[in-house]
């Protein structure tokens, strides 16, 4: 049995009198990819922003690698090995390509208001040292020719990625990508899963991401929780939940029938 | 070869200026002097507010509290014993302030840190609001300050002010602090910590994701913010000589919020050109406020229509250039190139088609940076 890297006990989210998030369970083991899926609304996103802590839970706990991280600030979080992306892109769109990806280098650089103010020496070899690693992630997945390009002006496939290798640059253990295909067709996606497929064996990342469209996930999950209406349906290896009754009930069955 | 060039541009503009403030003192009367100077202190001021409207993205309206903290503790450090004395005429000075007399610039970078203490203490609680919210408190606190001043007599001499402030905001002062002010901006912009305020900015959101302790970057601009208030603040009140309450009410704020949006939020440069021109406007137009007798028109002189100007500018700058001069760039030479090359181009293909669209002439200055004009749906 791999290290369990993100765990969940009971975790439940209420907003006033509505239950997001109804008693999830999840166990995440070492280098696992693991999907996160359900309809429109079911409740996905409110847990990712619980395990990242933009929110606090109403009640139940998050463990990361067996420390209770429960209603830890999002900073402290991510300082801890836990890097997300955003279902709706959110890059700073007034920096460019390069720049938006040593914001993400910030927590390795971290230097004090006055030693980067006066550029100390210190600050100098960790920013140069930054710029580096930046500009070889670029080029890891083909973004460095546009590294001085504002970041807004690059495709929408190309922004996707870049939230990627920006969340890649605090250096995480744990990757949570909130919908990294949507907007995609369906040749775009499976090149993306692919790209997420690499990422991990090469920067020995464990993956959770979400997705609602079934078929994606299929080829490159190796466990999928079903969310609906806040409660967990169904979770198992993609062939199991693809026949279970109660996932086709909920999701499958309206989108197979949307589609046929 | 394009480099060095522009480099020797950058090197004959530092000349051109240095020589101004050299020969200022000597050249200028007195009047041309003190509006050349007050463009200095409003480099300052709208400086360490575009820190925070335009590089961290935090809309404060709070500047003329942390001035007057600025520029009463500057006063009350540098006065002599008997000039307070002779001020302090219905309620004696507190006795601890009495017979403090402390050189210029000691006493300006106290009035610095005051200010910025006071600042990090208003910040810390009301930094977690945001936008208008933001605004709205950072002014109500910038009022409660000058409400204190104006009640704490012993302190302060309350609403009668002081008077007879020594004179040290002299020419070389007064620019040295501002060129202080822009290599501060400068480096600190070029820095991973600007960058860091600047992804706050953008979106604080990802910005936590990215490790960063947004609130942390957020009480730091701040602070740093009112830092360079105080000073200015100080500087103002060694050029003005009198300080009371009442010079630093919204109005003043106003003017700087003014330049800050003019010059471009998020824009050094834009900043330092909209200072100079707004300082220098607000005394130029000072003739409408006068009664006026010009052809078929005749008024009776109304005090404040100038700032109709303004209004004016301000409400064009927000309909069709939202991003104010230098719309959130730097100035450079390479831009004023790129500027003048295509009106050279408009101006050859208006010349064909006999249209003559002219008017290419302007300042290059303030278009140097079209080509760079982001969107203005931001």
């Amino acid at each position: 049995m791999p290290e369990t890297m993100l765990s969940t006990q009971g975790l439940t989210m209420r907003f006033g009198g509505l239950t997001a998030v109804s008693d999830f369970n999840i166990a995440i083991g070492k280098n696992e990819i693991v999907g996160l899926i359900g309809p429109n609304g079911a409740g996905k996103t409110t847990a990712f922003n619980v395990v990242t802590g933009m929110y606090r839970p109403s009640s139940g706990k998050v463990f990361y690698r067996g420390a209770d991280i429960t209603g830890c600030k999002p900073h402290v979080i991510t300082e801890k090995g836990i890097a997300r992306t955003f279902q709706n892109i959110r890059l700073f769109r007034n920096l460019t390509v390069l720049e938006n990806v040593l914001v993400g280098c910030t927590l390795s650089i971290s230097s004090g208001f006055f030693s980067s103010l006066l550029h100390l020496p210190v600050y100098r070899k960790k920013e140069a040292a930054a710029h580096e690693f930046a500009l070889a992630l670029l080029d890891k997945v083909g973004l460095a020719d546009a590294a001085g390009k504002e970041a807004t002006s690059l495709p929408y496939g190309q922004q996707r990625r870049l939230e990627i290798v920006r969340a890649l640059a605090t250096h995480p253990a744990l990757l949570l990508l909130d919908e990294p295909a949507a907007g995609m067709n369906p040749q775009e996606s499976l090149e993306l899963m692919s790209f997420i497929h690499t990422l991990r064996d090469e920067f020995d990342l464990t993956i959770l991401l979400i997705e609602h469209h079934m078929q994606v996930v299929m080829g490159v999950c190796d466990h999928l929780y079903v969310l609906d209406y806040g409660i967990t349906i169904a979770h198992g290896d993609p062939a199991s939940i693809q026949k279970d009754p109660k996932v086709i009930e909920a999701y499958l069955g309206v989108d197979d029938a949307g589609n046929k | 070869m394009k480099i060095k060039r522009n480099q020797l541009y950058t090197v004959v503009a530092l000349c051109v200026i240095v020589l101004l403030i050299v020969l200022a003192d000597h050249v200028f009367d007195s009047f041309i002097l003190r509006v050349f100077n007050l463009c200095a202190i409003y480099i300052i001021l709208a400086l360490s507010l575009n820190l925070l409207n335009g590089f961290t993205g935090l809309f404060s309206l709070g500047h003329a509290g942390f001035m007057a903290v600025g520029a009463y503790v500057s006063a009350l450090l540098t006065m002599s014993p008997q000039l307070k004395e002779m001020n302090y005429f219905l309620t004696p000075i507190v006795p601890v302030l009495k017979n403090v007399t402390l050189p210029f610039f000691p006493a300006l970078l106290i009035a610095g840190l005051v200010s910025a203490l006071v600042g990090l203490l208003i910040g810390a609680p009301i930094l977690r609001l945001k936008d208008d919210y933001l605004a709205i408190a950072t002014l109500g606190f910038s009022e409660i300050i000058r409400v204190l001043i104006t009640n704490a007599q012993p302190i302060t001499n309350g609403a009668q002010g002081l008077k007879g402030l020594p004179r040290f905001s002299t020419t070389y002062t007064v620019w040295a602090v501002a060129g202080a002010m822009v290599l501060f901006m400068v480096l600190l912009m070029r820095s991973s910590y600007g960058r860091t305020m600047k992804a706050v900015r953008d979106d604080d959101l990802a910005a936590e994701a990215m490790g960063i302790n947004v609130f942390k970057v957020k009480v730091t601009a701040f602070t740093a913010s009112s830092f360079w208030a105080g000073v200015g603040g100080a500087l103002l009140g060694h050029m003005i000589t009198t300080i009371d309450p009442k010079m630093f009410t919204f109005s003043l704020t106003f003017n700087i919020v003014l330049i800050v949006v003019l010059g471009g939020t998020g824009s050094i440069t834009g900043s330092v050109l909209a200072a100079i021109l707004v300082t220098v406007l607000m005394e130029a137009l000072r003739f409408l406020d006068e009664p006026m007798n010009f052809l078929f028109i005749h008024t009776a002189g109304t005090p404040g229509l100038r700032m109709v100007v303004f209004s004016i500018l301000l409400m064009l700058v927000v309909i069709f250039r939202q991003k104010g001069i230098m719309g959130g760039k730097e100035f450079s030479w390479d831009s004023v190139a790129a500027f003048r090359a295509r009106h050279a181009r408009r101006a050859r293909s208006g010349a064909r088609d006999d249209a003559g669209d002219g008017g290419n002439s302007g300042n290059s200055k303030v278009g140097g940076n079209a080509n760079g004009e982001g969107g203005p749906h931001a």
